[in-house]
């Protein structure tokens, strides 16, 4: 294993700077990771659902030429980078994990891919998700699971457990996810990773295969803070493509990361969310999560506890929202203009075709979700369940609203557990809905969340996840205090968590 | 199934009719609804299309600020409140046509609402109340393969062009109609009509009812006379010409009276109409089980125009045609019968710009509506695209007026325009048109004229002045019809006295 | 709130247009009520004096101009159809009738 594959993307960025390297090199390495670790539906990590080799090096080499020519794009030209299956990428396979999509190659980009291309970072390959988003555990993926590369027998969190399992086992050093309810922000926390859901609107979702326009976000997924502070501000911005997009940019990441990183938070308040622990909590969860809220008061933080008491519903509200858009969203995979057309026996009617694909193309949750939305937007019971979730959504960001005049940060743990076995919870859709109980709150207000790695639990050495939240438009902090706890955690451990991983078997 | 019709008169005895009307307008902006895509009509099959309204996933719709701009003209011209704030919203079905499996439409927010427009039905003013206008997107379009006649029924395949899928379109919806007995059938023409000519006045849609640019569907219903309750309705569709209007309205009559009127239940369905016959038939099934699950399109932000905006396109509304009609024809002195025309050949504007320019109205109607049309006949073209403007057609006027050229010398210099020759006067100059007005050469022609016909002469003599014409005729034919006629028959009285 | 039926698990998955045999219908129906169970809990929770949210970060007016941009190529429209003809998307017969 090429030892260049463990460095930071700001390392891989410095050093392709230096003229230590080159793009190709790098991307090879990246390529001979995942070739040695990513294995496939049977073994291995299984990050990858498609692996462009040939694209990502042709990329590479042209990012040298630039680089050459004295025409570099941008800080992170060169640095290769992995992709949700669910972003459009034009002549790449996109199938949201779903067979319904097998094969699709979409005639377009998304306007996050298009920006990653115009800055020059090669495009390994597109990762592993639960089907079209739902899930926090991969495991919904129609192409087999990823697995955790901390213990191969677990899940990497979900939905995007491909993009974090693939910055975890060091098969790319950059990878783009999406956060609907937690997708980014809760595999971060099961692979001790970092993972940011940017404020609603401050990354274009145009290209993004929608499970819940108003939820969704594009967002990084890093295995540092700064790292997703640089790719934050690259992919960030306003896009005239994306109505909902806010117009003005969210900048000063990386200087807030930088800032963070020098471990000083004095006239920083900060708030404990009470009803985002307890019981239910694992153990060596809360545990960890205490210990970091005690490093922030180290750092001179000033830490309250704040109640916002409508979180409580934020969970019922979200299963309401999401599955009615969602329904609707689904809508479109007919078998009539792309994608799976199953064709039952005798002279089938289009209508007889689409019912017939969409049993076959979509798996299970993605038939709940869609028959609970289609339930709750049905007259009758539209006031009593889509209006009425829409009606807590306002009470949620009033809670966020309030709690935000006490203070400038929210935290909280990621995620009420460490990673749990493969199939586990598979057939129990509302003991994995549980998994994104703190994350939920922060898409339903638009605000933005970090989760940083908070160290491992005691009980089972898995990785636990702090997560961070700031107002509207306010990233910067979120970098700001990720930073400062990574600096300090890592400061404490001796070295980044990641080298604490078991080593991975190399499959060839 | 043979439907039993009741004669229309009969219906009236016993029953009052309810109209509702539902016309949907094809705006014509450059751009869709929500994507840059182009709206030409008549393109290679999905040549017009891109992610958004080919429903690729992961493709965002973003608003045309000028259809939007278009619903709210449309919504001031029928005397609409507009919304501070209204929402798009998805209505939710599944269609081959319909590339995302739903129309982003709007549903209890729409942009207009709550207007009025008046019809006049022989000499009746009817107020048709307007419920809402609200933007959505058109659909693709299916050709049927296989079976016979490309209907649907029958038919083995489809092929589908999303070109037209959305374009943008404005849904005007009437309050029902009531109390127009007899004259129903021509109120819900007049309505139409009167629409169709606000539509072109705002000239915010190519409304051409062939092409399918306007669109409306016809409901109606039966009570009994007399009775509070509205009757079931029915809802034909796509009725695409006024005509068809009319004729609908009439046929549902007389096949719900034939329906009540056996004790039987109108069915709440939707309805086609047969431009051949006149006829609707059963179409689909209306039952309260059709749900489109409406919900907020959460990829569009609210539209909330200003009121400044408002005033703004209020101030740039055209004046009323129905009202502008009335007006012109007390201004220009037009029998009903010469404005009727005059609208049927599409000339009032013509009329109306060459009257600007300086001629007469009747002068201005005389060659619209006989030289020029024949012209355009001839053509084949539209009178508006013949290629003479009302400008040429008052400078020709003022010759005429001047006594300069005559009636039949002008038709020579439409020849000239037509060929694109510059000028009446440079066309009159170049051809040598411009009648003699030298008293010499033509006291010359009229003498020759008069020792030609010496019998002709001695009749004028004898005080028969209308035998002049056969001398006039001679001294034209003589000066090649570039003379004076009334200039030449004083001459010869004045010489014969 | 009411649990809903085997029946009506099916007349959604008609509405939603999937294909559920008997076996899927007894697997989802009591999953799908349990899920229900556990969202009913919403019930009361905001009074009618709270207006719904439909968008996060409250924005108005979003408009573009009404200019053309480029879109697709015909053959980059029907890339991914599963079947097309003379430059359409082929699909099998349609039963129902245009809404």
């Amino acid at each position: 294993m090429s030892e260049l594959i463990t460095r930071t993307a700001a390392e891989l960025a410095d050093a392709l700077a230096a003229g230590e390297t080159t793009s190709v090199e790098l991307t090879q390495a990246h390529l001979d990771r995942i070739a040695a670790v990513d294995g496939d539906a049977e073994r291995g990590v299984h990050a990858f659902l498609h692996v462009d080799a040939e694209g990502a090096l042709e990329q590479a080499a042209a990012s040298d030429a630039r680089r050459a020519a004295g025409e570099t794009r941008h800080l992170l030209d060169g640095v290769p980078i992995a992709v949700k299956d669910v972003l459009a990428t034009r002549g790449l396979p996109t199938t949201c994990g779903s067979r319904i999509l097998e094969g699709w190659v979409p005639p377009y980009d998304a306007t996050v891919v298009a920006t990653i291309k115009a800055a020059g970072l090669p495009i390994l390959g597109k990762t592993n998700m639960d089907e079209f988003a739902m899930g926090s555990s991969t495991e919904h993926s129609a192409y087999g699971p990823t697995r955790n590369p901390w213990d191969l027998t677990r899940i990497p969190g979900g939905s995007g457990g491909g993009s974090a399992a693939a910055v975890a086992a060091f098969e790319a050093p950059l990878a783009l996810g999406t956060d609907t309810g937690g997708s980014i922000r809760q595999p971060g926390a099961v692979t001790g990773t970092v993972g940011v859901k940017p404020t609603y609107g401050a990354v274009s979702r145009y290209g993004l295969v929608a499970l819940a326009n108003s939820l969704d976000q594009v967002g990084p997924v890093t295995r540092t803070v700064l790292d997703s502070a640089l790719l934050q501000e690259l992919i960030g911005g306003h896009d005239p493509r994306d109505s909902t997009s806010v117009p003005t940019p969210v900048t000063g990441l990386v200087d807030a990361a930088r800032q963070g990183a020098a471990g000083d938070l004095a006239g920083l308040r900060v708030g404990v969310i009470t009803e985002l622990a307890g019981d239910g909590w694992q153990a060596g969860v809360m545990t960890r999560f205490e210990e970091s809220v005690q490093l922030l008061k180290d750092l001179g933080a000033e830490v309250v506890e704040i109640s916002c008491p409508t979180f409580v519903h934020a969970m019922a509200a979200y299963y309401l929202i999401l599955p009615a858009e969602c329904s609707s969203n689904l809508a479109k995979f007919d078998a009539m203009r792309y994608g799976l057309r199953v064709v039952p026996e005798g002279d089938p009617s289009a209508e007889a075709v689409m019912r017939a694909t969409r049993d076959v193309g979509f798996g299970d949750e993605v038939k709940r979700r869609i028959m609970i939305g289609t339930y709750a937007l049905s007259s009758g019971y539209y006031d009593a369940y889509y209006g009425q979730a829409q009606k807590v959504r306002t009470l949620i960001s009033r809670d966020f609203a309030a709690a935000f005049e006490q203070v400038d940060v929210l935290v909280s743990p990621t995620s009420p557990t460490t990673a749990f076995a493969l199939g586990e919870k598979l057939d129990d859709p509302l003991a994995m809905y549980l998994q994104d109980l703190a994350t939920i709150p922060a898409n339903l207000a638009g605000v933005p969340g970090i989760s940083v790695p908070a160290g491992l639990a005691d009980e089972d050495g898995l990785p636990v996840g702090l997560q961070v939240l700031a107002p509207a438009l306010a990233d910067d902090r979120l970098y700001r205090v990720g930073a400062a706890v990574e600096a300090a955690l890592t400061a404490r451990w001796g070295a980044p968590i990641l080298t604490t991983a078991p080593d991975l078997e190399d499959l060839r | 199934m043979t439907d039993t019709l009741v004669d229309f008169d009969v219906v009236l005895t016993k029953y009052d009719p309810a109209l509702g009307l539902e016309v949907h307008v094809e705006l014509n902006t450059n751009t869709k609804m929500f994507c840059g895509c182009p709206t030409a009509f008549g393109a290679e099959p999905n040549t017009q299309v891109c992610p958004t309204c080919l429903g690729l996933p992961g493709a965002m719709p973003v608003v045309n600020a000028k259809a939007v701009e278009s619903a709210i003209r449309i919504g001031l011209a029928l005397n609409c409140q507009i919304a501070e704030w209204c929402r798009f919203a998805r209505k939710n079905y599944f269609y081959p046509d319909m590339p995302k499996n739903f129309q982003t439409s709007q549903y209890d927010e729409p942009i207009c609402f709550d207007g009025f427009l008046d019809v006049e039905v022989e000499g009746e003013v009817f107020r048709i109340g307007i419920e809402r206008a609200h933007m959505e997107e058109d659909t693709g379009k299916s050709s049927h393969v296989g079976g016979t006649d490309g209907r649907i029924h029958g038919a083995d395949h489809s092929l589908v062009d999303y070109n037209r899928a959305g374009i943008p379109l404005i849904e005007i919806v009437t309050k029902p109609i009531l109390g127009t007995g007899e004259k129903a059938p021509l109120v819900a023409k007049a309505y139409v009509s009167a629409l169709r000519d606000i539509i072109v006045a705002l000239g915010v849609s190519d409304a051409r009812m062939d092409q399918g640019s306007i669109r409306a569907d016809v409901n109606l219903s039966l009570a009994p006379k007399g009775s509070e309750k509205l009757g079931t309705r029915s809802e034909t569709k796509n009725v695409n010409s006024l005509r068809s209007v009319e004729r609908a309205v009439r046929f549902e009559m007389s096949r719900h009276a034939g329906i009540l009127d056996a004790g039987g239940a109108v069915l709440q369905e939707t309805r086609h109409f047969h431009e051949n016959d006149g006829t609707t038939s059963s179409g689909r099934e209306k039952s309260d089980a059709e749900d489109y699950r409406y919900f907020p399109e959460p990829d569009l932000v609210p539209v909330a125009p200003s009121r400044e905006w408002v005033e703004q396109l209020r101030a740039t509304l055209p004046e009323n045609p129905a009202l502008k009609r009335t007006r012109l024809q007390g201004e220009w002195g037009f029998s009903d019968l010469e404005m009727r025309d005059t609208v049927g050949a599409g000339a009032l504007e013509l009329v109306e710009r060459t009257v600007a320019a300086g001629a007469a109205p009747q002068a201005a109607r005389k060659w619209w509506l006989s030289e020029l049309a024949r012209r355009a006949n001839d053509t084949g073209v539209e009178l508006a695209d013949l290629g003479v403007t009302p400008e040429q057609v008052a400078g020709v006027q003022a010759l005429v007026d001047a006594k300069r050229i005559n009636d039949k010398l002008a038709r020579q210099v439409f020849d000239g325009l037509l060929a694109g020759e510059g000028t009446p006067e440079e066309i009159v100059a170049a051809r040598g048109l411009e009648v003699v007005s030298d008293d010499g050469a033509l006291s010359a022609a009229v003498e020759a004229a008069i020792a030609a016909n010496p019998d002709v002469a001695d009749k004028i003599r004898d005080g028969k002045h209308a035998a002049a014409g056969a001398l006039i005729g001679a001294v034209m034919k003589e000066m090649r019809g570039q003379a004076d006629a009334g200039r030449v028959r004083e001459l010869i009285l004045e010489k014969l006295a | 709130m009411a649990q809903i039926s085997r029946d009506e698990v099916a007349h959604l998955a008609d509405l939603a247009r999937i294909d559920l045999d008997d076996a899927e219908l007894d697997h989802l129906a009591p999953q799908l009520n349990v899920i229900l169970e556990a969202v009913a809990s919403i019930s009361g929770v905001a009074g009618d004096d709270v207006p719904p949210t439909s968008h996060p970060i409250p924005m108005t007016n979003v408009f573009r101009d009404d200019v053309v941009v480029p879109g697709l190529s015909a053959e980059e429209a029907l890339s991914g159809a599963p079947e097309a003809e003379e430059q359409r998307f082929r699909v099998p017969r349609i039963l129902g009738e245009e809404q």
